[in-house]
Formats: structure tokens, sequence, C-alpha cells
């Protein structure tokens, strides 16, 4: 077994490696082929996935034993690397293996002709591998080496068309964002080695929970690690990159920023879980950071006008709510409310279930909009329109994903939904208020996107005659639509330590009746306003124009940010002073000793005169010389 | 007296002698090569199936054990891949084909009896085995900067035997015998400076043995021998050699001279801190990239003297994995030159502007190898220096160590000076530089192995600190 999980991640890593130093350098005429070696590789891991899959399910406790190998020994220090086979990672890898092949799938669709087509499949192997590793890793320091590698990948593809100014903007954004919050998680890892000798998570959280490692010290670290974990999951406020992310292809965007990369914050607070649910405050944070981000995002995707942009706020809100489920059962765990190793489980279960439904149904809604700006040629809503007729499989597709993500029974968004709001309810309940409205706004601005793109006439350029996407591209959103369907039915909850759920008792409870309504009368409004036009959606922004400018304008956070604390802060003030002592007092030093250095290495270079009898010379002078210096110091 | 035990270097001698035979029968020398290349499974396979054995034959005075079985194997290693890399190089040559690998082959044979001996003589006739083979490669092109420079290493190399056998004298006159552990036992203790004749014994010693792995100031030789030697030769002198040389102090130092270790010590750390200064800074100014390689390598012999500094098992197996590591470096870092420089005809680093653009993959090889050389992460290069300062630390060596990590940051600047040339310049023709399939090979070997070791580096440190046990039983 430990060949499986190494072959796992190893696979498409070997895949990147034959398309960049085989495939782009000598076969660049036939680009197809690393299209080939990516699908074969990625559905080699995808078997070796479910295999393992089975190996978890039928090991006693859910845990596979792996062997540790020994990486690296100085002095009397060893750090070990090995992988966890537990049931967490075994979720994670399919759901990263399902979503990288259908996304494989459809890109050889999406990218057909593109000049960079090698190098997006290589970029596209290497995130799958080093996402896989990041889920096997079994101690900190090598899921922070995947963690960076995934932020490297979707920063080469977030900027694949670097020729555009804006890719490249939006790349070199989200990689110095996310930064940020890596930093929080660097200095924590650091810290937790300095003070407990280890990286090993298993060992970090039975550190934990003994005690070992507690108070103040341990709020710290949780709280730095969570830092990583926002900026890579785009929580608030590092929320900023994720929408300017659009900017890449879009399969990238279905697979990295919405289904798997992004969904590694919320995989970290759970592979931590333990650790950071043993600090009441850090736990709160994760609760409340993540029930704010999910109605924060909610708000300024009702009023985008951009595809993926509403697409990302509606992933960056998704990504709330499953920081809110792990962070309001570890609250309850922290309380005492529950009981530890029921609580530790339960919390895990509730956040991954919803990740795990969240990434079919999020990467389907990508895949609508990449088809829809395939035959449109824009991502702009208010230049689509009509496209339901045009475009019926698309359609029905993107129909499916929206009503799953609204939270539908019994759609796969329903079941993750409801358990984090039941959880919410017993152990947050202003949290579980802010969720619910949350509901509505989603349900809101999916329909508003819904009724806008694919209702009424269009209302684009004359000349683009619409048709619908081609079948590579159609299937994959159709086996997308059938998981966005069934995916919330498979007993992943059970499987992760949590509770079960009933076909048909679910709807015996009042709030999922709650949440029913609120969603069908946000599906109500955005019918009314935009595909009724019952009540005009010009008169609505003019009425509420003050509130309408802040959210659209994203709460100036960009503004924010960039003026702020970019351009006053630390432009005119840090960086200045920094400059200041690098001109003249680092530069100094430095001008001072490379000068000195080169002129000493052309001096010396003299001494090198290509006399042999010089060089005979300078043997018998060095004897001469350390005699004396052992006649002298000895 | 066991002669399977010696079955590794009397089956590469044969392998000689059958090259050299078939230099005489055949028409198409490229067959050489394969066959040189090829043979060298026979004495590798006899070193793994002696791997583990712990015995000496002839009288003591050959030694086979995970020490010299580790050389066995790095030796035969270096002398494939410079074969390897000789192939487009030797092919040009109208005659003498034969006698290229074979004297390679030779000096290979007695680079892995100068690891295996364990008596002064013996030593000695290993060493002058692998120097006279070495001399005449190093002449082997006859233009007059090759003749120059193997005129200039035999004459270094006599007055440095000469050093070396007064040296022995002193000591075979201190103890009365030349068997490395009955030096160890008759060994006078009190340190050296009560005992002036020994002082002079080992000084002498350490400057014979200085000339081979090129420290200061026994390096003079080195810029001018390597800038005028065939290429593969310099590259094969620059690991090779210098690893042999290294095997041979650690064998006479840690087995026989053992009592004195805190005298000579301080020696080597000194050396160290001076050679590597001395290298890396006169390497910056340098313009052909043959020179700049033979001062930085230079400055890494500096690096691996710590090593010998920190007279323990670990700053010992630290050198061997530095050695290791600094080989398949160094060695990619001359191949991918060997292939560039075959095409344009010019060692300046000034010609090698634009290379990314002309040949993507050789630039990307060396410029890998040379971030390698700086020692910066994922590669072999770096893991090796985090070892072997980590064993000066341990040694109460750190004023040795923040000389290494100053020097780490100034030969960072003539290293990525080449790198920031083949990547950011604009090249003076688009021509595409091809290579041959035999370098590509050696070339893919070195930079796997320096990515391997630079990642999981226990593969090779577990060999290493098995090889120095029988130092620190």
């Amino acid at each position: 077994m430990p060949e499986v999980a190494l072959a796992i991640f190893l696979l498409p890593i070997f895949s990147f490696v034959v398309i960049s130093l085989i495939i782009r350098p000598f076969l660049n005429k036939r680009p197809q082929l690393s299209w080939y070696v990516t699908i074969a590789s990625i559905g080699a891991s995808l078997i070796l996935s479910l295999w393992m899959l089975v190996e978890v399910i039928k090991a006693p406790g859910h845990v596979l034993p792996m062997p540790d190998y020994q990486w690296l020994v100085i002095g009397d220090t060893s750090i070990h690397l090995g992988v966890m086979a537990d049931s967490l990672a075994a979720v994670m890898l399919i759901v990263v293996t399902v979503v990288s092949l259908v996304v494989q799938i459809y890109s050889r669709g999406y990218m057909h002709g593109d000049p960079g087509y090698c190098r997006y499949f290589a970029f596209m192997s290497l995130f799958t591998g080093s996402m896989l590793g990041l889920v096997l890793a079994d101690n900190l320091l090598f899921l922070f080496v995947f963690w960076e590698l995934v932020g490297l990948c979707s920063y080469l593809l977030i900027g694949f068309w670097f020729h555009r100014p804006e890719a490249a903007r939006a790349a070199t954004k989200a990689f110095i964002v996310t930064r940020i919050g890596d930093f929080g998680f660097l200095a924590a890892i650091l810290f937790l080695y300095a003070k407990t000798g280890t990286f090993d998570i298993g060992e970090l959280q039975h550190l934990a929970l003994v005690g070992a490692i507690g108070g103040t010290a341990l709020t710290w670290a949780a709280i730095g690690i969570f830092s990583g974990a926002v900026g890579k999951s785009a929580q608030f406020p590092l929320h900023t990159w994720l929408p300017d992310a659009m900017e890449g292809p879009t399969p990238v965007s279905a697979l990295i920023h919405a289904a798997t990369m992004v969904a590694a914050g919320v995989f970290l607070v759970a592979r931590l879980f333990p650790m950071i649910a043993s600090s009441y405050e850090a736990i709160m944070t994760v609760a409340i950071i993540g029930g704010f981000t999910a109605i924060f995002a909610a708000t300024m995707g009702m009023v985008m006008n951009d595809f993926k942009r509403i697409l990302a706020y509606s992933t960056i809100s998704q990504l709330g709510y499953m920081m809110l489920g792990l962070g309001v059962v570890g609250v309850g765990v922290a309380r005492g409310a529950v009981a530890l190793e029921v609580g530790l489980a339960l919390g895990v279960a509730v956040g991954i279930f919803h990740l795990f439904n969240h990434a079919f149904f999020k990467a389907l809604l990508f895949f609508g909009a990449g088809s829809a700006s395939h035959a449109t040629g824009t991502f702009d809503i208010r230049e689509m329109g009509g496209l339901r007729k045009a475009m019926p499989w698309t359609f029905a597709t993107f129909l499916i994903g929206s009503l799953s993500i609204v939270g539908i029974w019994p759609l796969a968004g329903f079941w993750g939904k409801e358990q984090i709001l039941s959880q919410a309810w017993h152990y947050a309940p202003i949290l579980f208020y802010l969720a619910m409205i949350t509901v509505f706004m989603t349900a809101f601005y999916m329909f508003r996107l819904l009724f806008l793109a694919f209702g009424g006439e269009y209302r684009g350029g004359a000349h683009v005659s619409l048709r619908e996407s081609p079948a590579v591209m159609i299937v994959p959103m159709v086996l997308l639509a059938i998981l966005s369907v069934v995916s919330g039915w498979l007993p992943i909850s059970e499987f992760l330590g949590g509770e079960s759920h009933s076909f048909f008792g679910a709807l015996a409870s009042p709030m999922a009746w709650a949440s029913l309504l609120l969603a069908a009368l946000g599906i109500l409004l955005a019918y009314a306003i935009y595909s009724k036009k019952w009540i005009s959606a010009e008169s609505m922004r003019r009425r509420f124009a003050p509130l309408y400018t802040i959210v659209s304008r994203k709460y100036w956070f960009d503004e924010l940010y960039e003026n702020v604390f970019v351009v006053r802060i630390l432009v005119d003030g840090i960086f200045a002073l920094f400059h200041w002592f690098d001109d003249h007092i680092v530069d100094g030093m430095v001008n001072g000793i490379a000068g000195g250095t080169i002129a000493a290495g052309r001096e010396i270079r003299r001494l090198q005169t290509g006399q042999l009898q010089a060089y005979g010379l300078a043997i018998f002078i060095g004897i001469l010389a350390i005699i004396a210096f052992f006649m002298i110091f000895g | 007296m066991n002669l399977y035990l010696l079955a590794p270097e009397i089956s590469l001698c044969g392998l000689a002698i059958v090259v050299i035979l078939l230099d005489l029968v055949l028409k198409r020398k490229g067959i050489l090569a394969v066959v040189s290349v090829a043979g060298l499974i026979v004495p590798g396979a006899f070193t793994l199936a002696l791997w583990g054995r712990e015995e000496t034959t002839f009288a003591g005075m050959l030694a086979i054990d995970q020490f010299s079985l580790f050389f066995n194997l790095f030796f035969l290693v270096m002398a494939a891949l410079v074969i390897l890399s000789s192939v487009d190089y030797v092919s040009k040559f109208r005659a003498f084909q034969g006698e290229y690998y074979a004297l390679v082959l030779l000096s290979a044979a007695g680079m892995m009896l100068m690891a295996s001996t364990r008596e002064l003589i013996s030593i000695y006739v290993a060493l002058e085995l692998v120097a006279i083979s070495l001399y005449a490669l190093t002449g082997f092109l006859k233009d007059p900067k090759s003749s120059e420079a193997g005129m200039k290493y035999l004459l270094l190399g006599a007055v440095a035997s000469a050093v070396l056998l007064y040296g022995m004298a002193m000591v075979f006159g201190l103890t009365g015998t030349t068997h490395l552990e009955e030096i160890a036992q008759a060994i006078p203790g009190g340190g050296l400076l009560a005992n002036p004749a020994l002082l002079l014994g080992i000084v002498l010693l350490v400057a014979g043995f200085g000339f081979k792995i090129a420290t200061v100031p026994f390096q003079m030789w080195v810029p001018d021998v390597y800038e005028g030697a065939p290429t593969p030769i310099t590259a094969y002198l620059s690991v090779a050699s210098k690893a042999a040389g290294f095997a041979v102090i650690l064998r006479v130092f840690y087995e026989a001279l053992g009592a004195v270790s805190l005298d000579w010590g301080i020696i080597f750390a000194i050396l160290a801190a001076i050679t590597m200064t001395l290298g890396n800074v006169v390497a910056i100014a340098q313009t052909n990239i043959k020179r700049m390689l033979a001062y930085s390598t230079i400055a890494q012999a500096g690096y691996l003297m710590m090593g010998l500094a920190a007279v323990s098992a670990l700053g010992s197996s630290a050198l061997l994995f530095f050695l290791g590591a600094y080989a398949l470096t160094n060695l990619g870092a001359f191949i991918a030159i060997i292939a560039i420089s075959n095409k344009i005809d010019s060692d300046l680093i000034g010609d090698y502007s634009g290379m990314a653009r002309r040949a993507p993959l050789l630039a990307l090889a060396l410029a890998f190898c040379l971030i390698s050389l700086i020692g910066i992460p994922p590669t072999a290069g770096f893991m090796a220096k985090i070892y072997i300062f980590n064993a000066a630390v341990q040694y109460d060596l750190t004023w040795l160590v923040i000389i290494a990590v100053v020097n780490t940051a100034i030969s960072a600047y003539y290293y990525l000076r080449v790198v920031k040339v083949m990547y950011l310049e604009a090249p003076p023709s688009e021509e595409a530089v091809p290579s041959s399939a035999s370098l590509r090979a050696a070339l893919s070997f070195c930079c796997l192995g320096v990515l391997l070791l630079g990642v999981y580096p226990w593969a090779l440190l577990r060999i290493t600190q098995a090889a120095v046990d029988i130092f620190f039983p």
C-alpha cells in the first residue's frame, strides 16, 4: 500500500516531467501527446485512489498504517516523511483526482489550438500531483512544500496568458496576497517545531490533546496555521485575490480556484482540527471568519456582472460555509458541549462533506461559464441572454448545478449545507442566522446569473452565431451534473465519522424547511426582477444607491489594500525608509565589500603568472608557512 | 592472500588492456567507448559482490571495507561518466583513441587502490599510477596549450611526489613502519611541538596530498592545467583525482595519525578557510568559464576540507557525502560546458549569452548544476553544505562556518553571472546547439542525481555513514 500512496501523487508529477522535458522540447509538432500523458497519469491516480479508498474503508478505524521514511538526519535531529492514509485523505484524493480528470477532458476542447497547449498540461499535471501530495503529507514540512507548489501552479496558471496585462497582474496579486497568509503558516510551523521538535501532524495533535502544548502558545500557533488557510481559501480579509484570479483559463478556475486548491485551506483546518480545536480562541476565530466571509462574499456576488466573478464570490462564500462548519463544531468541542472524540470527527465530517459536494457542483458551474463564453466570446452577463435555446445542454447542466449550490432537496448541495446549519444552530446561534441569510443571497445571485445569462433574448453583438459547445466539453459537464445530484447521497459523512442522514428523514426537520423557503424566496426575487421584470432592477438600484455603491465597489477593499496599505504605508512609509537604508547603508557596505573583493581577485590573479618556478616556490613557501605557524602559535 | 578481494581492480586493468588491443584491430573506433563503459559493469559487479565484507590482504597492505568499496563505486561511476562525455571529443582524434580510454580506466584503477591501501609505499605506488595516467591525458591534445599543461602538471607533480615521499620517510623514520595501523601505535603522544620530526613529516604529507586535492598554496597548477587539458579530463581531474586525494588523506590521517588529530585538524581548518576564500575571490575575476570552474573547484576543496578539520564520524561522513554531491554537480557542469564549447568553440563566458534560447536543456542543466555548486535547495549541493557545516559547528569550528557562509554568498556572484548571461542576454545567433546522445545521457544522470540527493539525501548518507564506521569503531 505505501507504494500505491506514493504513486498516486508521483504519477502526475512524472507526467509534468515527461511533458516539459520530452514532449515540449522534442515533440512540439504533436502537442496532443501532452494531453494523453496527462489523462493517463491522472486516470491512473484516480484508479489508485479508489483502490486506496477501498483499503481505508476496510481498515480498522479507517486508518491504514504507513511506514515512515527517514528523510534527513542532522546530528541528533531526524526528520521523517511519510503519507497519511486515513478517511480524510482518502476522500480528498477522490475529490482531486475525479475533478482533475474531468477538467483535463474538458480542457482538450477549451484549450484546443492554444499555442501554450503543452505548457498548460504540464502545469496542470504538476498542480494535480502537488495537490495530491498535499493531501497525503503526514507532516507539516512536506505539507508546506506542496502547499507552496500548488500556490506556484496557481500563479503560473492565472498568468497563463501572460501577454495580457490583467492576467499578469492578477497572478502577481494572487501570489502576494496568499503569501501574507503563508507567512503566518510558516511561522507557526517553525514555532511548533521549536516548541515540540517535530513536524509530524499525528504527534502534534497528540501533544495538543494531552495538553503538552497549550495556552497562548497553542492559540498563536493555531491562528498562524489558520492564517495560511485564510490566504489559500480566500477568506476575509485576504479574499481579494480570488475574483481577480478568474483571468486564468476557465478550466483552471474550475479545478484550482473552485474545487481543489482553494479548498486546501479548509482541508488544512480539518487536518489539524484536533490541534486548532484545542484552543477556544483559535477555533472561535475560524467560525467567525467563516460565517462572516460566507455572507460578506455573497453580498458582492449579488451585484457583479462578470460571469466568473459571480462564481468566484460564490466560491469564497461556500468556503466560508465550510470554515463555519468546522468552526462551530470545534467551538462545541472547546466548550465541552460535545464529547471530544465524537466532536473531533464530527467537525471534520461537517466541513469536508460540504467540500466534497461543492467540488463537483462548483466545477460544473465553471464549466457552464466556460461553455457560455466559448459561444459568446465574453464573460459579461449583460451581453449574454437567451442562451437557453441555443445551448440546451449547457443550460440544463448549469440549472442542476445552480439548484445544487442553492441547496434544493435532494441535490448534493442540500446535505452539506443542512449539516452546517444544524451544527451552527447548536453552538453559535448568531452565526446561524447569518448563514440563513446567506442561503437567501446565494439563491438570489445564482438565479440572477441564470436568468440574465440564459433567459430572455440574446443581447450581444449580432456577429456571433450561438452554438452549443463540442461533445468533449459537454460530456464532462454531464458527468459533473450527475455527481452534483448524487454526491450528497454517498455516505461520506459517516465515513469521516460524522452523522448519517436519511433521504426523506431530512425533510422532517423544520430547519430544512426554513432554509428551503429562504432559497425559494431568493429564486423568486431573482425571477421577479430579472426574468419577469415585475420589479425594475434599475429602480431597485436607485432606491438602494448607497448600499449598491458600497457592495459593487467591493467595500473598497482593493482600494484600501492598494492605496492605503501598499502605497501610503508600505511604499511611501516603510519601503521608503528601507530604500534609504538600502541605498546609503547596505549598498555602501555591499559596494565597498564587492569592490574590495573584485579588486582583490584582480590582484591575486596576478600571482598566477604561468611561471613554473613561481608555482614550485609557492609549495615550499606554503610548507614553511605552516611550520612557522606551529612554531609561533603552537 | 585472497586475490578475489582485488577483483574489481584487476578486472578494471584487464578492461584497459582489452580496450588497447581492440584499438589495434578495430576500424570503427566508436565501439571502444561502448566497450569501456559496458566493461565497467564487471568491476562494478565485483564491488557489489564484495559489499559488506571487511578483510585485508597482501599482509595487511590492502583493506576491503565499506570505505574502499564506497570509493570503488564512486570512481567507477566517475570513469563511466567521463568516458561518456569524451565520446564526441575523442572522435576528433586521428589516433590513440584506445589509449585515451585505457588511460582513463587505468587511472580509475589507481584511484581505487588509493582508497584501499593501508601502507605508505603502496599508497605512493597507487598515487603514481594515477598521476602518470593523468599527466599523459592532460597533454593528450598535443596542441601548445595542452602540452604546456601536461608538462607543468608533470613537473609540479614530481615536486609534490618528492615532498610526499620525504614526509613518508619522516614518518617511517620516526615509527619504524609503513603500515598505517602500526604507525598509529608507534606515534609518540604529546603534541607536535614536542616532536619537530613528526611536525615536519605531517606538514610534508599535507603538502604532498594537498597538491592532489588542490588546496592553497599547493593549487597553483590548477588553473593552467585545467584550462589546457581536454575538457573531459579537466572534469575528471576536478572530481575523481580530488576525491582520491581525500580518500587517501582520510585513510592516512584518521588511521595512522589519529593521536595528533588536534594538531592537523587545525592545519586543515586554516587551509580550508584560506582555500575557499582565495578560490572564490579569484573566480570572480575570471572571464574564461573553464578557468572560473577551476577556481570554483579550489573553493569547493576548501568546503570539503571542513570535513577533514571536523575530526569526527559526522565530519568524515559529511565529507564523503559532499564528495558525492560535488562530483555529480561539477561533472554535470563540465559536461554541459563540453557540449556547448564543442559547438561554439569558445570557453569565454561572454560567448554563452542567450544560450537558454539556443540550447534550452543544456542551459537549464548548467544553471541547475551551478545552483547546486552555490548550495541552493533543492539540490545535492545544498544538502552537502548543510551536513558539512553542521559537522563543523558540532566540532566547535563556528568561525570556519561563518567564513564558509560568507564565501558561499561571494560564490553566488560568479556562478549566477553565468546563469544571467545565458538567460537574460541576447544570443549572437539563433543557431541551435546540438549535443550527442552520450553527452545527454551523462548529463541527465548527473542532474537527476543532484536532484535526488537534494530531495532524498538519506539515499547516499546511509552509505557514507557506514563507510566511515571503520575509522570510528
